[in-house]
């Protein structure tokens, strides 16, 4: 087995809040986060798949295909949109940095032929990323 | 909790020090062949950039594996405040241990175990944009299988 990695960049709004709780609360736990008007990030990801190298074509992935399969799964659906608003799985979950990593395995889960996903990294900033490997 | 998704969570530092290698074990020929320029007696400095990760669920009513307000007041306290801008041979940690950052990046890992908002997976140290160490060796994954 090797690891292949393919980066891609977003760039999304969103804020941090939580229904269930009063406007103090959520400002107490979230601060700056919690503000409605949202803010943003240019987010990078990173998505590790593992897999046998082919003998033939000598690739794991055809790293076109992988780049293509990130910008329809992700990318067009993330770029340049309100995360909270304007995405799904946002809709009912905060679209913190361990939640989008999440949310972006659960989109390429079985999307990469021949590979079998082993990590999504999302960075929110260069000090600041999440790592998912399916773990439950 | 059981069956919530389990997610890392790495927040880096940065913080500049001074050391300089040397082992009172070893004669000072052993100490300059062992250590070089690093021997030098007046000390020489690096930007270190201290990686720390958390693994955990995530809890379901804040999205996170743990409060990154809270972690951040830790590493002040605890990091920061004790290794920014020192001396790292003055400080009573490497009183009798080099200050390599091997010893470095253990002792990190041995403050942020104590931080109790989550449960720490790796700490991992940039001494340059050349070097950098990683505690301890395992990935997170293995940690958690040997751990079950």
């Amino acid at each position: 087995m090797i690891l292949l990695t393919r980066k891609a960049e977003f760039s999304s709004a969103h804020f941090y809040w939580n229904d269930a709780w009063s406007p103090q609360e959520n400002q107490r736990v979230f601060g700056k986060c919690a503000n409605r008007n949202g803010h943003g990030h240019n987010y990078t990801l990173e998505v590790t798949v593992a897999g046998e190298v082919d003998p033939v074509s000598g690739f794991v992935v055809d790293l076109k295909q992988l780049k293509d399969i990130l910008e329809r799964e992700v990318v067009s659906v993330y770029d340049h949109r309100h995360l909270n608003l304007e995405v799904p799985e946002f809709a009912t979950r905060i679209p913190t940095t361990e939640n989008i990593a999440i949310a972006i395995w659960n989109r390429l889960d079985g999307k990469v032929p021949n590979a079998k996903l082993h990590r999504v990294r999302v960075y929110e900033m260069p000090d600041l990323f999440a790592d998912y490997y399916g773990e439950r | 909790m059981t069956g919530a998704p389990k997610a890392y969570l790495s927040r880096r530092y940065r913080l500049s020090a001074s050391h300089r290698l040397h082992s009172e074990a070893y004669t000072p020929e052993q100490n300059r062949a062992a250590y070089g320029k690093c021997n030098n007696p007046h000390g020489h400095g690096h930007n270190y950039v201290v990686e720390v990760t958390f693994g955990g669920q995530v809890d379901e009513a804040t999205g996170m594996v743990c409060n990154l307000a809270e972690l951040d007041a830790f590493a002040q306290t605890n990091l920061l405040d004790r290794f920014d801008h020192m001396n790292l041979n003055t400080l009573e940690t490497f009183q009798k241990l080099v200050p390599t950052t091997e010893n470095f990046t253990i002792e990190v890992y041995r403050i942020f175990e104590r931080f109790p908002g989550a449960k720490l997976t790796r700490v991992r140290i940039e001494e340059t944009a050349n070097n950098s160490f990683e505690y301890p060796a395992e990935y997170p994954t293995q940690i958690d299988d040997r751990k079950g």
